[in-house]
C-alpha cells in the first residue's frame, strides 16, 4: 500500500476491484465503514456479486480478466468529460513530456515487437530528451507527441459500446461507475483503490495496477490521506517478505538483484543507479550504493572489504534475462533440473497453478524438507491421489514449526506497518521457531563446509552468523542487523548542518546515513531507523494521533522513515500548501514540512534554487502516466487471457499479451475458445479458509463453517446443465478435475458480449484431499500455468472449465 | 423491566466475517459439528446445543434484477417478555434482574421442549438429545457480568453488533434507522420494543430469514 489500512477511513470514494475485501481482508471493511459513515461511497466491481459487493454503494460486474478495458473506458471517460486534475497531472507527472519519435502503437502492439523473442526493444518507446539531458515537457500539452496527448489517443478507442462488448458490463453501469470515481478528480476529493489477486493473477497483472495508477493521478490521488494505489496482501506479513527478497529478482530492499554481465560491484551499482540531468529531481536511488553497499556489509562483515569489492563476487548471479520464479522453478523440477527443495511455511501441491504438474514435480526431487505447522498435502504428496508411493523416490523430511503466537519477531503488514509481536506461548513438542531452524541449519552447514570443504565455500564460511544469544537464535539480533550499524567512529550532519557524532557500534538512525565506504551495514535499507540507539521502534504502542488521520506516528514504525504515507509531497500544491485543507496531510510553513514525515527535506517546487519535485523515487521527479520500463507496453492495453470465451480480442488483431511465456510441455495443456471447456473460471478465497487451508482445514469451527469445495454459478447456466442447487458436479479444465457441489446462485450472472453470452463460475482454492476427507480437492488443478510477463504471477484468476453433473450425484 | 443491557444487530454494516458464529463457539467451547455444503455459504443448517448463532444468508434478484444478498446472524432475542419461560413452572428459565438477560437452567431438561419452542417466536431453543437440556444464547452473561461485551460483539470488525445500555441501544438504533431511511426507505428496527437483541434491516426483514421478525 502507499497508504495504509487505517487511512481508508479518509476516503470519498473507494473503489474495490480485483479482490473481495469484506471476505478475505475482513479487518479492512472497519475503515470502509467508517468512511462511509463519513458520507463516502463503496463502489466494488467484480465478476460475482459478493460479500463486498453487499455492502456497496454501487455494484457492477464484469467478465474475469476484462479489468484494463472497464479502466481504459474510464480513463477515456475522464479525459473526454475533463474530469480530470489539471494543476496535478501537468506538474507531478509525465503527461507534458515528450515521447521519442521511435514510440508507435499499431493495433494492439507497441513499436519494437520481436515475435520471435515474443518480446519488445523498450528502448524505442524512450522519452525525447534535450541536448543536457533534459525530458523535453509541453505544458500545454498540446504536443500530439506528449505522454497527455498519446494517452488521449490511446483510450480514445475505449469507447463504453467498445468495452462492454469486452466486459460484459452494462453500458448504464459503467457510466456510473466512472461517473462516481472520477468526482474524485476534485482538487478536494480523494478516492482510493482496494485491490488483491483479482488484478495481479493475470498475463496483463502489472498491467491491471498500471490503468488504475494512471487514474489515480488523473485524479490527484497519490500523496493523499484516503488515496494511494493500495494492495491488500493476502498473508499478515507478505509485505514483510517482499520487503525481505524473498523473491528472486531482488535483494533486501529492492535492491536488484546480481547479473552475470554484471561482473564487477562498480559494474553492477552503476547498472543499478538512476542518473538525472535535473536539479529538481531529488532522484532518491542515486543512493543506490550506500544501500549495496551496506548490504554487503551486513551480510559479510570484517570480510567484506573495499579490496574483494565487499565480497560482491560472492552473490549468487543470474544469467542476463534468467527468470527464477515460482513457474518456471516448478517446471524445472518437473523436468529434473531441480533435486531438494524446501517447501517452508507453504502448500505449493495446493497453493501452485497447474498443481497436478506441481504435484508431478515433487515426484522427480531427491528430497523435499516441507517446514510448517501441519502435515500438507505437499509433504504427504506422494500417497496423494493418483500416487504410487513404491514408485516415488523423493526423500521427505518434516520439520515441524512454531506457529506465529510461539516466537518472538516482526510482521510487517500491507500498510509497510512493521510491528514487533511478542511470544504468548511455547510452540509444542520439538516444534521450533522459523528463525531457530534457519539457524541451526546454517551452524551445520557451515561446520560441514569448514570440515569437508566445497566447491565454492568463501560465501558460507564468509557470512557474517552471528544472530544467536547463547547459541538461541535471537530475533532482536537480527532486527538490529537489519537497521545496521556504524562500523567506525564518524562525524556525519544533520540536515540543517549540525554536526552528529556517532560511535563504531551505534545503531543507524535513518538511511540517510548510510556510507558506500563500508563504514556502515544495513541489512535492508528501507528498514534503517526501525531498531535504533531509542530502541525497538516496531514495538511501540503510543495511541497518539493528533492530526485525526490515522497515522499514529507512535504506533509501530513503517517503512520508509516512518512515513505513513507514500509521496506525501504531492498532496500539496506547488507552494506546499495541502490541496485538500480538510485533510492536509503534510504542510510547508515556509521553512519546513509539519505532518507525516515528508518525502525529503527540500522545500516544494516552487523554489525553483531548493524545491525538489515529489515523486523523489522516479529519476524524473514525477509520475508515469506513460511507463517504458515494463515489458509489455509503456499503456496498458487490453488483450484476452491465454484461455478465453472469444474467438478474438475486440480491441485489436494482437488476441493475448504478446510478451508472455508459454510453457509448451506435456503437462502445459491450454485451450482458447474451445466448445470443450465453454465456460469461464476464477478462484478466490473463503473467510474461514486460509489460503490453501492448511491452517484452517483442521479446525472444526471453520470445518463447520465452510465444509467442502463448490462452484459458484448462474441460475442460467445451471438451467442450460440440469443442475440443481447442491447438485453433485464436475469441473473440468485441460489441466485438470475436481468434484464439488454446485452453489446455484443469483449472484453470477451471465455476460452479454455483443451478441455473444458468456457464462463465468468460480470456486474457492482452499480445500485439499488430506482433511478434512471429504473436503474436496484444490481448484488449483484447474488453473493454468502461465504467468504476466513482468511478474509471472500465474493467470489463475481467469480460465475455461466445462461444468457437468457428476455420476452419481443427485 | 425495560433498562438492563440490549445488543443491536445492524445488517447494514454486516460483512457475513461469520466471526460472531465462530466466537459464540469458542467462548462457549461448542463443538464444530459434521456438515455437508449444500449449495450456500450457511452452515451449519440449523441452530442446534452445539450452535447459538448461525449467519443465515439469503439472496435474490431485485426489480431491476441485479442480486441481493443479506445477512442476519441469528440468535435468541432475549425478550422483555420471553414466550419460551410459558412453560416454566419453577426457575427453569430465569431473567436477570440486572442486565436483562434470559437464562435456561440445567433444570429446562424438565421442561417440554416442544412447547417450550411453540412459545418462542423466533424458533430459537434447542435441546440437548442427551441431556434434554435446553440450549441458546447466554447474552455471554458470565462476560457481561465480569466488565466485558459478549464474544459476537467482540470479533465484530464493523461494529455491525453493538452491546450497551438498553437505553443507549434502542437510541442508537433510532438514529441509525433515520439514517438509512434516507437510502433504504423500508429500514427498520425489529420488534424493538419487545426484545433486547434488536435487528436494523434495510428490507422486508422475512427477505432475511424466515423468523427475522415476530410479526
Amino acid at each position: 500500500m502507499t497508504n495504509h489500512w487505517i487511512d481508508l477511513k479518509n476516503s470519498d470514494v473507494i473503489l474495490i476491484m480485483g479482490s473481495n475485501a469484506a471476505a478475505n481482508h475482513p479487518i479492512s471493511m472497519k475503515w470502509v465503514m467508517k468512511a462511509k459513515d463519513n458520507g463516502g461511497k463503496l463502489i466494488c466491481v467484480d465478476p460475482r456479486y459478493t460479500q463486498t459487493a453487499a455492502r456497496a454503494d454501487f455494484y457492477a460486474p464484469l467478465r474475469s480478466g476484462t479489468d484494463i478495458a472497464f479502466l481504459g473506458g474510464m480513463i477515456n471517460y475522464m479525459l473526454q468529460k475533463d474530469k480530470y486534475f489539471k494543476e496535478y497531472v501537468l506538474n507531478y507527472t509525465n503527461a507534458p513530456f515528450i515521447v521519442g519519435d521511435k514510440y508507435d502503437f499499431t493495433d494492439g502492439l507497441f513499436a519494437g515487437y520481436d515475435p520471435k523473442k515474443r518480446s519488445y526493444d523498450k528502448t524505442l518507446w524512450a522519452l525525447k530528451k534535450d541536448a543536457k539531458g533534459m525530458p523535453e515537457k509541453d505544458m500545454t500539452l498540446q504536443n500530439p507527441r506528449c505522454v497527455f496527448q498519446l494517452l488521449k489517443k490511446h483510450y480514445s478507442r475505449y469507447t463504453p459500446e467498445k468495452v462492454s462488448e469486452i466486459t460484459g458490463t452494462p453500458i448504464p453501469d459503467l457510466i456510473k461507475v466512472y461517473e462516481m470515481y472520477s468526482e474524485t478528480a476534485a482538487k478536494d476529493k480523494v478516492g482510493t483503490i482496494m485491490y488483491a489477486m483479482g488484478w495481479t493473477q493475470h498475463t496483463v497483472g502489472v498491467q491491471n495496477i498500471r490503468a488504475m495508477s494512471i487514474i489515480q493521478l488523473l485524479c490527484g490521488n497519490m500523496g493523499m490521506a484516503g488515496g494511494g494505489v493500495n494492495a491488500m496482501r493476502g498473508e499478515s506479513n507478505v509485505q514483510g517478505s517482499t520487503d525481505q527478497a524473498l523473491l528472486f529478482h531482488i535483494l533486501p530492499g529492492y535492491l536488484g538483484a546480481p547479473a552475470a554481465s554484471l561482473a564487477t560491484f562498480t559494474k553492477y551499482n552503476e547498472a543499478r543507479t538512476p542518473k538525472t540531468a535535473d536539479p529538481m529531481s531529488a532522484n532518491w536511488w542515486q543512493n543506490f550504493p550506500k544501500y549495496s553497499t551496506s548490504l554487503l556489509k551486513a551480510f559479510f562483515g570484517d570480510n567484506a572489504t573495499p579490496e574483494n569489492e565487499f565480497g560482491y563476487g560472492w552473490l549468487p548471479k543470474l544469467d542476463d534475462g534468467q527468470n527464477c520464479s515460482w513457474l518456471n522453478l516448478f517446471d524445472a523440477m518437473y523436468n529434473g533440473k531441480i533435486k531438494g527443495f524446501f517447501a517452508w511455511g507453504q502448500n505449493p501441491a495446493c497453493s501452485g497453478a497447474n498443481a497436478n504438474k506441481v504435484r508431478k514435480a515433487l515426484a522427480k526431487l531427491d528430497w523435499l524438507v516441507n517446514v510448517n505447522i501441519f502435515d500438507n498435502e505437499t509433504g504427504s504428496f506422494w500417497k496423494g491421489p493418483g500416487m504410487n508411493p513404491k514408485e516415488i523416490k523423493t526423500e521427505v523430511f518434516m520439520l515441524p514449526c512454531a506457529c506465529s503466537v510461539e516466537k518472538e519477531g516482526s510482521i510487517s503488514n500491507s500498510g509497510r506497518w512493521a510491528q514487533w509481536r511478542y511470544k504468548a506461548a511455547d510452540p509444542p513438542g520439538d516444534a521450533k521457531p522459523d528463525g531457530d531452524i534457519m539457524y541451526e541449519l546454517m551452524e551445520k552447514i557451515r561446520e560441514l563446509y569448514k570440515k569437508d570443504g566445497g566447491k565454492f565455500p568463501a560465501p558460507i564460511l564468509n557470512l557474517k552468523w552471528d544472530y544467536a544469544t547463547d547459541h538461541v537464535f535471537d530475533a532482536h539480533k537480527v532486527a538490529k542487523q537489519i537497521n545496521g550499524y556504524f562500523l567506525k567512529d564518524i562525524t556525519l550532519k544533520d540536515p540543517t548542518g549540525k554536526d552528529l557524532p556517532f560511535k563504531k557500534g551505534d545503531l543507524v538512525p535513518s538511511f540517510a546515513f548510510l556510507q558506500a565506504d563500508g563504514s556502515t551495514s544495513c541489512g535492508n535499507w528501507i528498514y534503517c531507523g526501525s531498531y535504533t540507539g531509542k530502541g525497538n521502534m516496531m514495538a511501540r504502542r503510543s495511541k497518539n494521533d493528533p492530526t485525526g488521520l490515522g497515522l499514529f506516528a507512535e504506533w509501530s514504525w513503517c517503512w520508509p522513515v516512518n512515513r505513513r504515507i507514500l509521496y506525501n509531497r504531492a498532496s500539496t500544491d506547488l507552494n506546499g500548501q495541502p490541496w485538500d485543507p480538510k485533510r492536509p496531510i503534510v504542510k510547508w510553513d515556509g521553512k519546513a514540512w509539519v505532518g507525516d514525515v515528508p518525502d525529503g527535506p527540500w522545500p516544494p517546487p516552487a523554489d525553483k534554487e531548493k524545491g525538489k519535485h515529489p515523486f523523489i523515487m522516479k529519476p524524473d521527479g514525477v509520475a508515469s502516466i506513460y511507463g517504458p520500463g515494463l515489458n509489455d507496453g509503456p499503456f496498458p492495453e487490453h488483450y484476452e487471457p491465454l484461455e478465453c470465451p472469444v474467438p478474438q480480442n475486440a480491441m485489436s488483431k494482437q488476441f493475448i499479451n504478446p510478451t508472455i511465456k508459454i510453457f509448451a510441455g506435456e503437462m502445459d495443456k491450454h485451450f482458447t475458445c474451445d466448445p470443450r471447456f465453454p465456460f469461464v473460471c476464477t478462484t478466490y478465497r473463503v473467510t474461514e479458509h486460509w489460503q490453501t487451508g492448511i491452517m484452517t482445514r483442521w479446525q472444526s469451527w471453520l470445518v463447520e463453517a465452510q465444509p467442502q469445495v463448490f462452484v459458484e454459478m448462474s441460475e442460467e447456466l445451471a438451467q442450460m446443465r440440469g443442475i440443481k442447487n447442491g447438485d453433485l458436479v464436475k469441473v473440468t479444465s485441460p489441466r485438470g478435475e475436481v468434484d464439488c457441489v454446485a452453489m446455484v446462485t443469483t449472484r453470477f450472472r451471465p455476460f452479454k458480449l455483443g451478441n455473444l453470452v458468456v457464462h463465468q463460475v468460480g470456486m474457492p482454492w482452499c480445500f485439499g484431499w488430506i482433511t478434512p476427507k471429504d473436503g474436496g480437492e484444490s481448484s488449483n488443478l484447474l488453473t493454468p500455468n502461465v504467468g504476466d510477463p513482468n511478474t509471472m504471477i500465474p493467470e489463475s484468476k481467469a480460465f475455461m472449465v466445462n461444468v457437468t453433473k457428476a455420476k452419481g450425484g443427485a | 423491566m425495560a433498562e438492563g443491557k440490549s445488543i443491536l444487530v445492524d445488517t447494514s454494516r454486516c460483512t457475513a466475517c461469520r466471526g460472531c458464529q465462530i466466537a459464540c463457539k469458542q467462548w462457549h467451547g461448542l463443538a464444530g459439528t459434521h456438515t455437508k455444503q449444500a449449495g450456500s455459504y450457511e452452515n451449519p443448517s440449523d441452530l442446534s446445543d452445539q450452535t447459538y448463532k448461525i449467519v443465515r444468508f439469503s439472496e435474490g434478484k431485485n426489480g431491476d434484477g441485479k442480486p441481493y444478498w443479506y445477512f442476519f446472524s441469528e440468535s435468541c432475542r432475549h425478550c422483555l417478555s420471553p414466550g419460551c419461560m410459558a412453560v416454566a413452572e419453577k426457575d427453569e428459565i430465569v431473567v436477570d434482574e440486572k442486565t436483562g438477560a434470559v437464562l435456561y437452567t440445567p433444570a429446562t431438561k424438565d421442561l417440554d421442549f416442544k412447547e417450550t419452542l411453540k412459545g418462542c417466536p423466533y424458533n430459537i431453543p434447542r435441546q440437548n438429545p442427551t441431556t434434554k437440556v435446553l440450549a441458546k444464547c447466554t447474552m455471554c452473561f458470565d462476560r457481561i457480568t465480569n466488565g466485558m461485551i459478549p464474544a459476537c460483539v467482540k470479533s465484530c470488525p464493523t461494529g455491525a453488533i453493538q452491546f450497551g445500555e438498553r437505553d443507549a441501544i434502542l437510541a442508537a438504533a433510532k438514529k441509525r434507522v433515520e439514517e438509512l431511511k434516507k437510502t433504504f426507505p423500508k429500514a427498520s428496527a425489529l420488534d424493538a420494543d419487545e426484545v433486547r437483541v434488536i435487528y436494523i434491516v434495510t428490507d422486508d426483514p422475512k427477505k432475511y430469514w424466515k423468523y427475522a421478525s415476530a410479526k
